[in-house]
């Protein structure tokens, strides 16, 4: 991924989005292949590889029984940001929450625990951030708000950013190049604006539909690499 | 290690006791009647018994230690379980923290909330029983080191065992103290057990503790050999309960159990 770039990474359920975010997030371990964050191996300096990196998904809430306020000097001090109290305090004002600072996380309403979560998000100024479908609980007007601030935040911070979506009208509006997956292996890769047409279909979600349905998204064999390369690690990079 | 996550994780404990008075409560509460009911029971063994023995030094003494002992291991546990009950284990993990400083971390707040208890049945157990527990002297120093450091230990162990087995193994976790506690004669001397219990008893530090503690109370000094015997086991077991740790991590984090944790029901 380079600097400042939206990446959509796109594919029906079970294709392995989650997992490869989880993948990137140290949580998970890749049977093959190699992560490098910032040039950090993630397998072998995993704390300074996932100093530059951070995330929010919908299905990893923060501490409900936590205030907005003490989530995030929680992590702040999780990610050792310096000067965490100022970081905080920017956030607060940058994502809407200061009247919230003090309101138990568990009891915001999808929207503000959003924002909550992208707060959190952008703590340690991650030069990659990974976001699992950030406005999936969100109303439109809401959404789009999200889209424009994290259109903005990369633009001005040069942050690499990992987008899951399942909406089309979304990607195609945030992402500079998108990512279909199936059964955990890329089938195709290009710019979500002439990608669709390049393949014989009229938007995205159509072109979407179609490799999700066609035997292309169920032949993964075909696609796959070679016992051997795959025994030396190389493949699923 | 950096002082800042580990900070992070004894400050969360904090927030929790600051925002849920029943928290300091709970911890506060259980000793608090413990002291209370030993303490009435070695009053009255007192009174009736005319076999010379100080039950409330003996008993009570030992129901404290035995507390503080589980207290510690609660301490630990319960903070690991906040990440389970939370489903935090994404949130946390995929921060820089390491095992390390997650393990210190929790150690500090086991640290500060059986400190609590212990603060409560010592006053208890001396304003209402006369317990003479500063009597022991210096002697309290490697006692309670070895009971907290087998505390830590075995609340280290049985976080990593719930983090292996998976949120419904909680229950599995908290009679650990009531399982131990007929092994290491925390009321009786060891030489009561048949060879087998005594055996296991003599592998577990907290028999070393009681066993002397019985000798200082009958007046017959303390074996240096048995306390250092104590805290060598102790420390064992808590480099053990660290390298099983971060061994089922390692299990965790390769198998997807850890990812999977975060959309896992706790029930």
């Amino acid at each position: 991924m380079r600097p400042g770039e939206i990446v959509g990474l796109l594919g029906p359920n079970g294709a392995g989005k989650t997992t490869t975010i989880n993948m990137v997030l140290g949580v998970l371990q890749p049977s093959a292949g190699q992560i490098r964050i910032e040039g950090v191996d993630l397998a072998r300096h995993r704390s300074q590889a996932l100093s530059h990196t951070n995330f929010a998904a919908v299905y990893a809430a923060l501490p409900g029984n936590l205030t907005v306020y003490q989530n995030l000097r929680f992590f702040s001090l999780l990610y050792d940001v310096a000067a965490g109290a100022t970081r905080i305090e920017q956030l607060l004002s940058e994502f809407d929450l200061q009247r919230l600072r003090h309101s138990r996380s568990g009891l915001l309403s999808s929207g503000e625990q959003t924002r909550l979560a992208l707060a959190k998000a952008l703590l340690n100024k991650p030069r990659l951030l990974l976001l699992d479908e950030p406005t999936a609980s969100l109303d439109p007007s809401a959404a789009n708000l999200v889209r424009s601030h994290i259109r903005a935040m990369a633009s001005r911070s040069g942050c690499g950013i990992l987008w899951t979506s399942h909406n089309m009208y979304e990607v195609e509006e945030t992402c500079d190049r998108v990512l279909f997956l199936s059964r955990g292996r890329i089938l195709l890769e290009g710019d979500p604006k002439t990608l669709p047409q390049a393949h014989g279909a009229a938007t995205l979600e159509e072109l979407f539909i179609r490799l999700a349905r066609e035997p292309l998204a169920t032949e993964p064999l075909a696609i796959e690499a070679p016992a051997q390369q795959r025994d030396a690690g190389e493949g699923g990079r | 290690m950096k002082l800042r996550p580990i900070a992070a994780i004894a400050l969360r404990q904090l927030y929790l006791m600051r925002s849920s008075p029943t928290r300091v409560l709970s911890m506060i509460a259980w000793v608090a009647i413990d002291i209370i009911l030993w303490g009435f029971i070695s009053r009255y063994l007192n009174s009736v018994s005319s076999a010379g023995i100080n039950f409330t030094a003996s008993l009570l003494g030992a129901v404290l230690f035995w507390d503080f002992f589980t207290r510690v291991m609660q301490g630990v546990t319960m903070a690991f379980f906040e990440d389970v009950w939370s489903r935090n284990f994404i949130n946390l993990f995929a921060t820089p923290l390491l095992i390390s400083e997650y393990l210190t971390g929790l150690v500090l707040t086991g640290v500060t909330t059986s400190l609590l208890g212990l603060i409560v049945m010592l006053l208890l157990a001396t304003w209402l029983f006369g317990l003479p527990f500063f009597s022991l002297g210096l002697l309290l120093l490697p006692f309670l080191l070895v009971l907290f450091m087998f505390g830590i230990g075995l609340g280290v162990l049985a976080s990593a065992m719930v983090l292996r087995l998976g949120p419904a193994s909680e229950w599995l976790v908290w009679p650990i103290p009531a399982l131990l506690s007929p092994f290491v004669g925390v009321f009786y001397p060891l030489s009561t057990l048949p060879a087998w219990m005594r055996s296991v008893g003599h592998a577990l530090p907290p028999s070393y503790v009681f066993e002397n503690m019985r000798a200082v109370v009958a007046g017959h000094g303390y074996s240096g050999s048995g306390l250092a015997i104590g805290m060598a086991l102790a420390l064992l077991d808590i480099l053990l309960a660290a390298w099983v740790f971060s061994r089922i991590y390692r299990y965790a984090v390769r198998s997807g159990l850890l990812a999977r944790y975060s959309a896992e029901s706790v029930s």
